[in-house]
């Protein structure tokens, strides 16, 4: 079926006119009255749909308040769920306008993929999952093991250099998505699987038993996931890009979705909160955007870290610390340039 | 001299439209002028495209390491070898299962294809319902299906079965003995292709002493155990230059033996009963569309059974049956690009996939992705082609 799709996008691309990389995607998004959101097939806290079958997860959270800041609406996205392999094509041929759906930034993905990463919104690497079972202690213990890996990833080619470098051998065992991953290496298809550390946590947390598996200390590559754009439209770009820095110096500001009123009526001095939130300046002007976008934003989707705890935070099942995504003031690697 | 007068007339604009031979001429012109400036269209949108979003279409992408690894290859591969040869190792795996698929259901669908004539009801009955089961239920699910039941109701590799010494099944797979030829071996060949051709000889001549004396000799029977023996007294006379590596649980996994892994198994298993029921049905309707009464005749003329069935019936039934069997076969070799949906690494997962994925060349690898198999499909048919003319009826 992937393939498919594939075949389908890549028809696209010959057929569609000028809806690539041509200027004016905010003008399109307007004109159709909602941000065409590419996210992952589901993995669990990242991407996923509630109840009421709609997609949520820290990674369509930046595409609520892209839509947010748009629209003043945080609910008018519209998702097309896509594997490691028909990501990029589906971006590249118009299919959606945006990328949210944990893809490491690589050179070749920023330059030769003609993709522009507007930022990072989590900073993982790549690590192994394992049944306690097995009795491995260390990823340099898994010589001839069976590995299941999403294929198209960048995932696949650390494994093999991994190996390979420290003069292993292994059986690859490729699968499309993370449901699939899941039933591979719980029937024993697999001995280990292999993903973004944050992956493997939020997989194992959804098991029956998470308790009989644990994740191997090394982790073998940086893999900063965040969201991406076509190459080729600056406004666009920024209008990704500032809203997601918007979230992480509302965080800084200490301005969250409970309190966005009281600071907007100027309950802080800080002039950044006043600039952030339009009472001062107009930097949503210059984005093409309302005075109050990133008060939108805020209000709706709230700021990095509440959209954090929300879906993958230490209080959710996935359980995860902030560790190095913890804002810069606090010693972690999340930081953003100044509304200014 | 009605018609050079009639042909003398003035040609006026009206006339290449309401003289029939002019219209031909012309609509044609301009269907096929319509056809290239829409394939012109369709070449300058791509190309202006990939230009909007600063792609450049090229093939040098093809002896770039591919930097992934494959579980399954026919041929040495390792990670730091092109994305070519990884295209090379995928094709080879589209090969391996289109190849052994079509084998399977051939021998499987002339097997049921005879039973479902057979005056046996329950036989009747029994191979009737597998054929509206397998061709009804899509083959895609079949896959899953055939995948899901090995991974899922086979034994863990640490628990595999061992029906015999050196057989191992497992979800991993199922693990045979690998045969290892030592010297000497070549005589063995040698034997076997010796057999072979003395076979073709043999027949020949036997045939040709059949026209002139009406003698027959059993060339069947002779040339099996001629076959089979002589590589077999070979074997001996060698000194059996054979020995067996036995797979053996080390570590993670079993090391040496042959391994068949469930992704081919499952995609090979389930292509095969997927077109053998097709197959099935187009045996049944070639063997009923020989009349009854040739049967008939031939036993009237004191022929035996099997020779009706193997000099009369057949011949002629293959005629009916060849045709819709090229389509099978190309069925066949193009489903088994639904590999994809369980992980077998074939041409498409491989390159069309991975490689398509690194590199982001989409229009590059789709274009050769879909040359290749068309080419394949042109070669089994053209192959069926000149089987069918040769099985044809020759007619004085």
């Amino acid at each position: 079926m992937s393939t498919f799709k594939v075949l389908l996008a890549a028809g696209a691309l010959t057929a569609v006119g000028a809806t690539g990389a041509a200027a004016g995607t905010l003008d399109d998004i307007r004109a159709k009255g909602f941000v065409q959101c590419g996210v992952s097939t589901g993995v669990p806290g990242f991407s996923y749909t509630d109840d009421a079958g709609n997609w949520q997860g820290f990674d369509p959270a930046v595409c609520q308040g892209v839509a947010a800041a748009v629209f003043g609406d945080s609910s008018k996205v519209k998702y097309t769920p896509t594997t490691g392999k028909t990501r990029f094509t589906a971006l590249a041929s118009g299919e959606i306008d945006m990328l949210a759906r944990n893809t490491t930034w690589t050179f070749s993905r920023d330059v030769d993929l003609g993709f522009t990463f507007i930022g990072v919104n989590y900073y993982d690497g790549q690590g192994f999952m394992i049944p306690k079972a097995l009795g491995v202690g260390s990823a340099t213990e898994l010589d001839g093991a069976s590995v299941c890996i999403q294929t198209g990833t960048t995932t696949e080619l650390n494994l093999a250099d991994y190996f390979r470098t420290n003069n292993m051998s292994y059986e690859p065992v490729p699968i499309e998505t993370n449901e699939e991953a899941r039933t591979n290496y719980l029937a024993g298809r697999c001995d280990v699987y292999t993903t973004d550390a944050s992956g493997l946590a939020a997989s194992r947390a959804a098991f029956d038993n998470p308790g009989d598996h644990i994740v191997l200390p090394e982790i073998i590559s940086k893999e900063p996931l965040g969201p991406l754009v076509r190459q080729g439209d600056e406004q666009w770009g920024d209008v990704v890009r500032w809203t997601l820095n918007a979230m992480i110096n509302a965080e800084e500001y200490g301005v969250t979705s409970a309190n966005v009123d009281e600071m907007a009526g100027g309950a802080s001095n800080n002039p950044e909160v006043a600039r952030l939130l339009g009472a001062e300046g107009d930097l949503g002007g210059m984005l093409g955007l309302e005075k109050n976008w990133a008060y939108n934003v805020i209000k709706q989707v709230g700021n990095y870290g509440e959209v954090f705890e929300t879906h993958i935070g230490s209080n959710t099942p996935i359980g995860l610390e902030r560790g190095i995504n913890a804002l810069y003031t606090d010693g972690g690697l999340i930081y953003a340039p100044p509304m200014r | 001299m009605a018609a050079i007068e009639h042909d003398s007339e003035p040609l006026t604009l009206g006339r290449l439209w309401s003289d029939k031979r002019y219209r031909a001429v012309i609509t044609q012109i301009l269907v096929v002028a319509g056809m290239f400036m829409l394939l012109a269209f369709l070449a300058t949108n791509a190309v202006q495209n990939l230009e909007a979003l600063g792609k450049t279409f090229g093939f040098d992408f093809l002896w770039a390491p591919a930097g992934y690894d494959i579980n399954q290859t026919l041929i040495p591969y390792d990670s730091r070898e092109t994305h070519f040869r990884a295209g090379v190792v995928g094709l080879l795996n589209t090969g391996l299962v289109a190849i052994t698929g079509c084998i399977f259901a051939t021998i499987l669908g002339f097997i049921l294809g005879v039973l479902r004539l057979s005056s046996n009801w329950l036989i009747n009955r029994i191979v009737y319902c597998y054929i509206e089961f397998t061709r009804n239920v899509p083959v895609l699910v079949q896959i899953l299906l055939w995948h899901g039941v090995i991974v899922s109701t086979l034994p863990g590799v640490r628990q595999a079965l061992s029906p015999t010494e050196g057989v191992f099944l497992s979800n991993r797979g199922f693990y045979v003995p690998k045969p290892v030829f030592e010297d000497g071996f070549m005589l063995v060949i040698i034997a076997f292709l010796a057999a072979i051709a003395g076979m073709v000889v043999f027949s020949r001549w036997a045939k040709k002493h059949q026209e002139a004396t009406g003698q027959i000799y059993p060339v069947f029977s002779i040339g099996v155990a001629a076959i089979i023996g002589l590589p077999l007294i070979a074997f001996f006379v060698a000194g059996m230059p054979l020995a067996f590596e036995m797979p053996e649980l080390k570590g993670f996994n079993f090391q040496g033996g042959v391994v068949v892994r469930p992704e081919f198994a499952a995609l090979w298993f389930a292509l095969s009963i997927y077109t053998a029921a097709f197959i099935a049905e187009n045996v049944r309707s070639g063997i009923q569309s020989v009349s009854h009464g040739q049967t008939e005749a031939a036993f009237a003329l004191g022929i035996k059974p099997n020779w009706t069935m193997r000099l009369i019936i057949v011949p002629q039934a293959l005629r009916v049956i060849v045709p819709p069997l090229t389509s099978q076969y190309l069925n066949l070799t193009k489903n088994s690009s639904l590999a994809i949906a369980i992980g077998y690494m074939d041409i498409v997962a491989t390159f069309g996939g991975i490689t398509l994925n690194q590199t982001g060349k989409e229009m590059e690898v789709m274009i050769i992705v879909l040359t290749i198999y068309l080419t394949i499909s042109l070669l089994i048919s053209a192959f069926m082609n000149w089987y069918n003319r040769r099985i044809a009826l020759v007619e004085r």
